[in-house]
């Protein structure tokens, strides 16, 4: 009898969340242990790929030389961080339909991780703009619709915030993060119309003659990114998940607290002390007061 | 027991009615609490004088951003308009009744939204003279600035009525709902400013995709909102 | 009798904290029912729960025919909740309110203003703005635009507060007259006198749950610690028969008349 706590992924009580048993000590789990360390070796070798093996840029205008490897992290963590909003908006979106609490933990945890990487975006796009031009920003139709973007999921974890009921948090940020995900290709329009006769080269706009060990370091580094992205999911939920089940583990003792308030003896002050409804029942026994 | 004289519940009838009589409703309290008339109004045209005190008094500066200057007064304005406009529905367990009374939710969303929108209209007929005055501009292009005034002011009311229900009742409000807001509507500032900036440069063609774009987010918005509005309602 | 109210080990949340822990109640048509308990028992999340504001998580729990666990919402044009928060837009005046909350629940104007009348407000005060009203008077004003929506069920949480002896006497007409026009009310009072003259049944709540219920008769009111049993009650499933209320002696008094 707990309303809204099935996770989409069905989950038992021992904690085993479908083909990750959890470890008992932390997020982690045999399949997760496995994954991160596929993905870090993939780090690896794209570390290697973008450092070293990469061609320095040397011919464009800008004479980037060593530095142009910015773009190598900068666009593969922006391409995680619309993603990141995207499984946010779908998220939401289930959660409206099916009201289960794993929907609504699975959206706040890819929020979270989506305002790391696009603040990871901001900041590499703004020293690559440094580097190449001398200014910390240029007001750019994607970095700028992209800070845009940050603000408006900062909103989405300050209403969080600011909720203390979880089913009214979950219900009032699901749609938060419909309406904010369904905006984001209307800022993207209004803002590359706005700056479209500004065509500055930046470190947003992919040279389409890139080839070779250039193009593959960026393909690559977009599915690194995105799987990176997966791994941070995969802990965040469950961190989120298990604080959620928690919370609301507490139920049968809550109920059980609540009916002592009815008993003429009951003196436990702890029933006393829950949330919202203050009681003096325990006070009064048996007058009516 | 109560009749049920008027359109059949749940039907677009039913929507539009319940709508006219929330935008009355406001309308109505607007008339006897004058709240905007002697609080926002004087608002609006005090941030047109700061900008003056901000920028070089140098009035072609002020000409030249007149169309943005303009949009940010109404911005601005927005947000307070906002606020006062759920204050009164979170006070006094109103949103209680408002549950228990029967009114369509897409109605009561489509009712405050056309509330603030005339409010916005309004202030925005005060504004335009005021950047006239104080900033020495002209308008001109009136069917550009107008087609703005109105798609503009339609989505501002829009996504303003959700964001300003679904901040409703929390004690962060009054600086959560500026958060959530702006942010959401920087197409809207884009647009009406660029539109605006076309009218006045009597360069109307370049106005008129913003225009489109502005119905887009508005058109948009409050289909958003009907929808939306009544999980919103349930719960605070 | 047709069943107006019907819970059976219903359990309401507000957040996490179990408001109600397995109400049993019925309630049958024309009944004037009170409920009466300790501050913090539950009398209005009952209330609340009833008017489909608060959702029912578990058990049962049906309302004028319709399941509040799966259409809440659908209750709430055939009942009238008076709460302890007036209701009223405070900028707008009595006949304002009165109107606007009538023609909302698609009443006729003329329900508004008889409404009115038969509260008190229809003279000087029909113009006045609600926050310059008393508390007594902004509690008319509320009553009115309960009375003017005819609901099959009146639900009203301490409509004795704040009003003064004829406003009192004018609340039990009413729900005197309501009853007779076809309607059922359940309310919660700490007045006691008062609302056991006027209830026809009482149900005692503690700890969010329902103890006894019983004819206004069998509460113990001279302290000697007996109370009789709820045998009189002509509804059926009367749970909770042989624990009768908060004085029962040992400790599993109160909770036997739960659901576990």
């Amino acid at each position: 009898m707990r309303p809204h706590l099935d996770t989409p992924a069905g989950t038992d009580a021992g904690g085993s969340t479908g083909l990750f048993r959890l470890h008992p000590d932390g997020t982690a789990s045999r399949g997760s242990r496995t994954y991160g360390l596929v993905v870090l070796a993939g780090v690896i070798l794209f570390l290697l790929v973008a450092l070293v093996f990469s061609p320095a840029d040397t011919g464009s205008e800008n004479q980037m030389g060593d530095m142009v490897r910015i773009m190598y992290v900068h666009v593969p963590v922006a391409v995680a961080c619309y993603v990141a909003f995207l499984v946010t908006a779908i998220t939401s979106i289930a959660y409206l339909w099916k009201r289960t609490e794993g929907w609504d933990v699975l959206a706040v945890a890819s929020a979270e991780i989506g305002v790391v990487f696009t603040f990871l975006t901001l900041a590499t796009g703004s020293i690559w703009g440094h580097i190449a031009w001398g200014t910390w920003w240029e007001w750019d139709a994607r970095l700028t619709s992209t800070l845009v973007l940050f603000i408006m999921y900062l909103g989405y974890l300050a209403l969080r915030g600011a909720i203390l009921d979880p089913v009214v948090r979950a219900k009032r940020a699901a749609i938060l993060g419909v309406v904010a995900f369904v905006n984001v290709p209307i800022v993207h329009y209004s803002v590359t119309w706005w700056r479209g006769l500004h065509q500055d080269a930046t470190v947003s706009k992919v040279d389409p003659s890139i080839d070779g060990l250039k193009l593959f370091a960026l393909m690559f580094g977009m599915v690194l990114a995105v799987a990176l992205y997966g791994w941070l999911m995969i802990h965040r939920f469950r961190l989120h998940y298990a604080a959620a089940r928690l919370e609301a583990s507490g139920l049968d003792r809550a109920l059980a607290e609540r009916r002592a308030e009815a008993r003429p003896d009951a003196v436990t002050a702890d029933a006393a002390s829950t949330d919202a409804v203050p009681t003096d029942a325990v006070t009064t026994e048996g007058t009516l007061s | 027991m109560a009749e049920h004289p008027g359109p059949r519940p749940g039907s677009l009838g039913a929507l539009l009615a319940d709508a006219r009589l929330v935008a009355a409703k406001d309308l109505r309290l607007e008339w006897r609490s004058r709240v905007i008339l002697s609080q926002v109004l004087p608002f609006a045209v005090l941030v047109l004088i700061l900008f003056a005190f901000a920028l070089d008094p140098d009035r072609r500066i002020l000409g030249q951003a007149t169309p943005g200057l303009y949009w940010l007064a109404v911005l601005f304005s927005t947000l307070l308009a906002l606020q006062r406009s759920f204050t009164v529905e979170a006070e006094n367990g109103v949103t209680d009744s408002l549950r228990m009374s029967g009114l369509d939710p897409g109605g009561v969303f489509l009712g405050k939204t056309a509330g603030i929108a005339l409010h916005l209209v309004a202030l925005q007929l005060v504004l335009l003279a005021g950047v006239t005055v104080f900033y020495g501009t002209t308008p001109h292009g009136p069917l550009l600035l107008l087609a703005a005034g109105a798609t503009a002011t339609l989505g501002l009311a829009a996504i303003g009525s959700i964001l300003g229900v679904m901040a409703a009742g929390l004690k962060v409000r009054d600086s959560l709902l500026p958060l959530l807001m702006l942010p959401m509507v920087a197409p809207v500032l884009i647009g009406a400013s660029q539109a605006f900036t076309a009218a006045y440069d009597r360069d109307p063609g370049a106005g008129w995709r913003w225009i489109a774009m502005l119905g887009v987010f508005g058109c948009l918005y409050t289909a958003i909102g009907i929808v939306a509005f009544e999980p919103l309602l349930e719960e605070t | 009798m047709e069943s107006v109210v019907r819970f059976r080990g219903a359990i309401c949340l507000l957040g996490r904290f179990p408001a109600l822990a397995g109400v049993d109640l019925d309630v049958s048509a024309g009944e004037i029912v009170l409920l009466q308990g300790p501050n913090g028992a539950g009398k209005t999340t009952v209330l609340r729960a009833c008017a489909g504001l608060v959702p029912v998580v578990d058990g049962e729990a049906g309302v004028l025919g319709t399941d509040l666990r799966t259409d809440r919402r659908g209750v709430r044009g055939r009942v009238g909740l008076l709460g302890h928060a007036s209701g009223l837009y405070e900028d707008l005046t009595v006949a304002d309110n009165v109107r606007f909350w009538a023609r909302a629940a698609r009443a006729r104007r003329s329900d508004a203003d008889a409404a009115m009348a038969r509260l008190g407000l229809d003279g000087r005060l029909a113009d006045v703005a609600v926050n310059r009203l008393s508390a007594g008077q902004k509690k008319r004003t509320s009553l009115a635009v309960l009375v003017a929506r005819r609901p099959r069920l009146w639900l009203l949480d301490e409509p004795h507060a704040a009003l003064d002896r004829d406003g009192r006497d004018l609340v039990d007409a009413l729900m005197g007259e309501a009853v007779a026009a076809g309607a059922t009310v359940l309310f919660a009072s700490h007045e006691l006198d008062r609302a056991e003259a006027v209830a026809t049944r009482t149900v005692n709540l503690a700890g969010g749950t329902a103890l006894a219920t019983g004819d206004t008769a069998a509460i113990d009111r001279d302290g000697s610690g007996d109370a009789t049993t709820a045998g009189t009650d002509d509804v059926g499933a009367t749970r909770g028969s042989g624990s009768a209320g908060p004085r029962a002696a040992g400790p599993g008094g109160g909770r036997e008349a739960t659901v576990g």
